[in-house]
Parts: structure tokens; C-alpha cells; sequence
């Protein structure tokens, strides 16, 4: 067992907590800083990961329309086409040092994904994977989208656990680029209202258990980072 | 001056190969040690490069989309001095006159001879990775590394070994050790030699292929590059056992919920013959053989996504209503696309239900490390001797391909006569309980 920090973000716009990521980052990159956790919600947000090449192919609301509908957008450097972030998604943005977890870029995929896929069955909800689709799905829906950043073997970036969001806002887009695949929420999987305070806990837990942590719950003051 | 080619780094055991995403400098842009260099694409992740040491980019090996193979060079930096003397940092090996000459994004990882002795830098091998390198009379500074810190790993010296005229049993060479359970669904670098590239004609369709089948093609080469498959057959009188699924069947769909086939009665069969040999539920380790405590059973089946295994666990735990159960639910949800690590994962022996094709007769290769994989072809009626008479009986035959290193013709001949019997054994009235 590793201690690691967990740090509860709550609501938090998406560039601000991207420049906390960035700080976090340098801070475990140096040593200063344990593997940290960050956990997140954030306003109405597409971003666009490296795997787009700058395209907005797979963008499908114009500035006009996303205006209105209150979506911000970001071109940003983790793996991955374009995805959506926004209020009743569970974002979590691990960075770590995975020279402490086996120096592989697929299997922390893997990890990451077995954490939702136990987190999700707590629920009774039987979410699996679909190579070569990164993620975790429930029959052909992605319930979870995942895509990050590793730099000298410092992660960034993470997952997206879809709990209740609003699932009208991946009509703008073609999530992930992949056409013939749909997007759904533990909301619709169970049938009833489910919140993030209730997720939560779970997924730290299982994040804990697959990754060998040891929590401990600090604000973003505690790690002492400007 | 000196010319230092960069390769494509190791980003992982699991990770065979990178895509270029953009390259972070230009030709001629200075770049010091660990800057960063490009962005490599991976699954979904996109990972910073670091320059494995510090110069002026001399030339760009592979453009921004092309997909190489761990080790491949991807750019030459010039630096100032000699090579030598170096420390070698990720993935850096000193320009020799072999590698220039190389196609840059087909050239292999690692070309015995390529790399200059001059190079050697200290802890780029293990001493265990010496030690192998002498078994094999290769000299260690000599190879390219692919590990971490462009260290020279294992499977390194193993390749080099291979390319080598044989020097050494063929037997003793590039085996994968039998992995721990928790690695063995991780796709692992293969050991391939270079096929004989196919010839593209007008109006052929060329396919890209999807990342399940890459996996398949190099445990296929794997296996049938480092085990030496021994085969035999049995037929099988399963007369009773037809009858027996004929007369429950039914009723076994109505309390169970679930299609009775023949193949839970197989795993049965299968799991007396390993209980009879343990000999046959192990694997090769190199220098030792692995005796597997569990019986863990793989059945092949075929998915809209290519060929999976998952895989039974605990097969000797269960009773053939629990083997039933077991087997449709994995196929439930490998069709969902709902399987987990662990249903993929431990298999210590393979059962390739092949009569679900149609055939009579087949060479199945091994999942290795695995030390056999057996199937059941299709049941048909056929005329046979029954005590002086020509009776009509149901047959079927039971194949097995063995790994000969680990067993011989009369342990896997006593182990498919154990499956025969068992098999046989089974009446109208017998209990599945």
C-alpha cells in the first residue's frame, strides 16, 4: 500500500482545474508531491484530445448552437478524439508516477478501467471493455470515457464516469469518433436518480484497491503548491 | 560530430508498438537531454518524448501518423564529440553504416552487429542478461536495446539468438516464461521473424488490421516458433452420451434456463484426464516445468471480434451443470463484449469445441505457455466393430497437440485415453449431477 492523495475539487471550471493538473504534475514529476488524485465536476465543456490532429471533424454544434446550449470548448493534449465533460459526470484526473506502477501506458489504462468496471458492478451494473475501444461500456454505450497525457512517465488527464449528466450534450458531437456507438449514464442504466455524492466514495475505493493506494483527503491548499 | 539514431522507446511490457503524433522539433532545432522531442500515440494515451540526449536534430526517420514498432529509429541527432563514451539514455544507439541502410519504419528492433562496442554503457544489461548473452556467444554491447533506458532485455538477446545461426538446442530458445496470472492477457512483445510480405495486386483490398487480430497473429508465431507441437488423435465412442443429452435436454432447459451441449461434458472429460496427468496442466519454464495447481480451463470461441479464450476457472470444482453454467454465461458475455481481465486471464489447458465448425480432424496450435490444447469435432454416426458385429454408433474424434518439451507421446497418450474413457463411460442414465 502507497499513500497517495485524494483531493475533492467539487465544481470546478475546466481551464482551472487543467492548470491545477499541470502544477500537480510538476510537483509529483519533482517529488515534491505524493500520487495525487484529483476528483472533479465540471460546467458544460468539449474538449478535443491529440488523436483529432486539430480536427473538429467531430464536432457537430456550431459556436452559435454551443452558445446557446452554455458548452465551452478546448483543444487539449491528452490521447483521445473529442469527448464532453459536464454537471453530473464524476471526472477524475489521477497523476501519477507510473514508474511506481510498472512503467506501462496500457495496463494504467487497464487500471483504470477495471476501477470503474468494480466501482460500476457495486451498483449492479455489468460494464465491461471493448477493445480496441478505451473505455467502459455497457453493451454497445460507453458508460465511461477515458484519455490521458503521460510526459517522462507523469500522468495527466484521466476518466469521465458518466452518473447523471446531461446526456443531450453528446449530441454535439461524435463522442470519442466513433460513429456507430452510443453514450449512456448510470442514471439510465438503473432507472433512477443517482448522484455524485453517492458514486464517489466507491470509486475511491475501488481506485484504492486496484492501484494499491492509500488515501488521504487533502484540499488543494494542503499540497502546498501555488 | 557524431550522429546518435533515437528509436521508438519502450512505453510499457504491454506496449508493442507507437504511433508519431507530432514531433515537438524541427530538423536543425537544438534540443537538450530530456526535453521534450515528440508526441507518441498510443491506445488513448498521448505521451511526451523526452530526448534521450542533447544535440541538433539532424534528421526526421518516420512522419507524423505512422505507426513502428517499439526500437524502430525515428531520428538522428547530432552531437557534439564523439558517441563514445556516452551515456545512453531511452532508446539511443550509435549510427552504424547497417542502420543508415536500414528501411527506417520496417527495420527490426534490434540488429545484431548494428551497434558499436564503443557504446557499452554500463547497466544497459542485467547481469542475468549478461549471462544469457554469453550462453548464446553473443557479446551484450552489441545488441540494440528495447527496455527501459534503452537497457537490453531478455527478449532482446533472445531475438539476436535467434537470428543467429543456431549455436545453441533450438529447444532452449525464446520461450515466454510462464507468466504470472494477473500478466497473461497483456499482449507480450513477440518474438517474429519477418514474413514474406504478400504481393498487392490491382483492385485487392488491403486491410488494416484491427488490434485483436495483432495479438492473435503474434501468439500464433509465438507459439509455433517456440513450441515444438506433437499431435495425436483418439476416437471416441460417445453413443451413450447422446442418448443421455437426447432423453434430458429438454427438461435441463427448463430448469436450468440453458441450452445442455456437449461440450460441459467434454470439460469433464478433460479435467479427469488432468487430474490422471498432471503433467499436461503445466507449462514450460526454460529450466523447469511449472506443475499449476489449478485447473483452469480455456474455451476457444469466435466473436464478432475475432478469436477469444475465456476461460473456466476452478473446472475440477464443478459438476457438468456447473460447467454448463459457466461456459454460457462466458459466452453470454464475450458477446457482449462483457468480459473482465480475470475471464481472459490463468488458463492452465485449452478446449476447442471445433465440431461447432463442422470438421472432423484438426491440428489446433497451443496457447502457450499452456501444455496442451485438445478438441471435439463434430459427432457423427458412423458403421464400427462392436464386439465381432457392425454396429451404427455416434463418433467422435478428440485431437490433442502437446508441447514436447514438457510431455511425452505416453503421458499425452495417457491423458486422451483417461478424456476416451470418461467420455464413453457416460449411459442414458447417467447423473450430471
Amino acid at each position: 500500500m502507497a499513500e497517495a492523495n485524494l483531493v475533492q475539487l467539487g465544481r470546478m471550471s475546466y481551464q482551472e482545474a487543467w492548470n491545477l493538473q499541470r502544477r500537480v504534475g510538476e510537483g509529483v514529476g519533482s517529488g515534491a508531491l505524493l500520487d495525487t488524485v484529483l476528483l472533479v465536476e465540471h460546467p458544460p465543456v468539449y474538449t478535443v484530445g491529440r488523436s483529432a490532429h486539430g480536427s473538429l471533424e467531430n464536432l457537430l454544434w456550431d459556436e452559435k448552437r454551443r452558445q446557446a446550449e452554455g458548452i465551452d470548448l478546448f483543444m487539449v493534449d491528452r490521447g483521445g478524439d473529442i469527448t464532453y465533460h459536464g454537471p453530473g459526470q464524476l471526472v477524475g484526473y489521477p497523476i501519477l508516477n507510473l514508474s511506481h506502477h510498472g512503467k506501462d501506458l496500457h495496463r494504467y489504462l487497464r487500471f483504470l478501467e477495471e476501477s470503474l468496471i468494480r466501482a460500476l458492478q457495486h451498483f449492479g451494473i455489468w460494464a465491461g471493455r471493448m477493445p480496441p475501444h478505451t473505455g467502459v461500456w455497457v453493451g454497445d454505450e460507453k458508460v465511461a470515457a477515458i484519455g490521458v497525457k503521460a510526459s517522462h512517465w507523469i500522468t495527466q488527464h484521466g476518466f469521465a464516469l458518466n452518473v447523471s449528466p446531461q446526456l443531450e450534450h453528446f449530441l454535439g458531437i461524435v463522442p470519442c469518433g466513433i460513429e456507430d456507438k452510443g453514450v449512456t449514464s448510470m442514471e439510465r442504466l438503473l432507472g433512477r436518480q443517482v448522484s455524485l455524492q453517492e458514486v464517489t466514495p466507491m470509486v475511491v475505493e475501488q481506485l484504492a484497491r486496484v492501484f494499491e493506494f492509500q488515501f488521504r483527503h487533502v484540499t488543494p491548499a494542503d499540497l502546498n503548491i501555488e | 560530430m557524431a550522429i546518435e539514431v533515437v528509436t521508438m522507446p519502450q512505453l510499457g511490457e504491454s506496449v508493442t508498438e507507437g504511433t508519431i503524433g507530432e514531433w515537438l522539433k524541427k530538423v536543425g532545432d537544438p534540443v537538450e537531454k530530456y526535453e521534450s522531442l515528440l508526441e507518441v500515440a498510443t491506445d488513448k494515451v498521448n505521451a511526451e518524448v523526452p530526448s534521450p540526449i542533447g544535440g541538433k536534430i539532424a534528421k526526421i526517420l518516420v512522419d507524423p501518423g505512422v505507426t513502428v514498432p517499439i526500437g524502430t529509429p525515428i531520428c538522428e541527432i547530432e552531437v557534439e564529440g564523439s558517441g563514445a563514451g556516452q551515456e545512453a539514455a531511452a532508446g539511443v544507439t550509435p549510427a552504424a553504416e547497417t542502420l543508415a541502410n536500414a528501411p527506417a519504419p520496417t527495420t527490426p528492433p534490434v540488429t545484431a552487429g548494428a551497434a558499436s562496442s564503443a557504446v557499452e554503457g554500463r547497466g544497459r544489461f542485467s547481469p542475468a542478461v549478461r549471462r544469457l548473452a554469453q550462453e548464446y556467444g553473443i557479446d551484450p554491447g552489441q545488441i540494440a536495446g528495447t527496455g527501459a533506458g534503452g537497457r537490453v532485455t531478455r527478449n532482446d538477446v533472445l531475438r539476436v539468438a535467434q537470428e543467429k545461426p543456431a549455436s545453441k538446442p533450438a529447444a532452449a530458445v525464446g520461450t515466454a516464461p510462464a507468466p504470472a496470472p494477473a500478466a497473461a492477457s497483456a499482449p507480450q512483445p513477440a518474438v517474429l521473424l519477418e514474413s514474406a510480405p504478400a504481393v498487392i495486386d490491382e483492385g485487392d483490398i488491403v486491410q488494416p488490421l484491427s488490434s485483436v487480430r495483432k495479438v492473435i497473429a503474434e501468439r500464433m508465431v509465438r507459439s509455433k516458433q517456440t513450441v515444438p507441437h506433437a499431435w495425436l488423435m483418439a476416437e471416441v465412442d460417445v453413443t451413450g452420451l447422446v442418448e443421455l443429452r437426447e432423453r434430458i435436454k429438454d427438461e435441463f432447459k427448463g430448469r436450468e434456463g440453458i441450452s445442455l451441449t456437449y461440450l460441459p461434458f467434454m470439460l469433464r472429460a478433460v479435467v479427469e484426464g488432468l487430474r490422471a496427468v498432471p503433467e499436461m496442466n503445466a507449462q514450460w519454464n526454460n529450466d523447469s516445468i511449472v506443475l499449476k495447481k489449478s485447473i483452469n480451463i480455456g474455451m476457444a470461441a469466435a466473436t464478432d471480434r475475432g478469436l477469444i479464450v475465456p476461460v473456466v476457472r476452478n473446472a475440477d470444482q464443478k459438476n457438468v451443470v456447473g460447467l454448463a453454467q459457466a461456459t454460457q454465461d462466458l459466452v453470454r458475455r464475450s458477446r457482449a463484449g462483457r468480459l473482465t481481465l480475470d475471464d481472459l486471464s490463468g488458463g492452465t489447458f485449452t478446449v476447442d469445441n471445433t465440431g461447432a465448425v463442422g470438421t472432423v480432424l484438426t491440428y489446433p496450435v497451443i496457447n502457450a505457455p499452456e501444455a496442451g490444447i485438445v478438441t471435439m469435432e463434430s459427432i457423427v454416426k458412423r458403421p464400427v466393430v462392436v464386439g465381432g458385429m457392425i454396429a451404427v454408433r455416434s463418433m467422435v474424434n478428440v485431437c490433442l497437440s502437446f508441447d514436447h518439451r514438457v510431455v511425452d507421446g505416453a503421458e499425452a497418450g495417457k491423458f486422451i485415453q483417461v478424456v476416451k474413457k470418461h467420455l464413453e463411460a457416460i449411459g442414458p442414465d447417467t447423473s450430471i449431477y
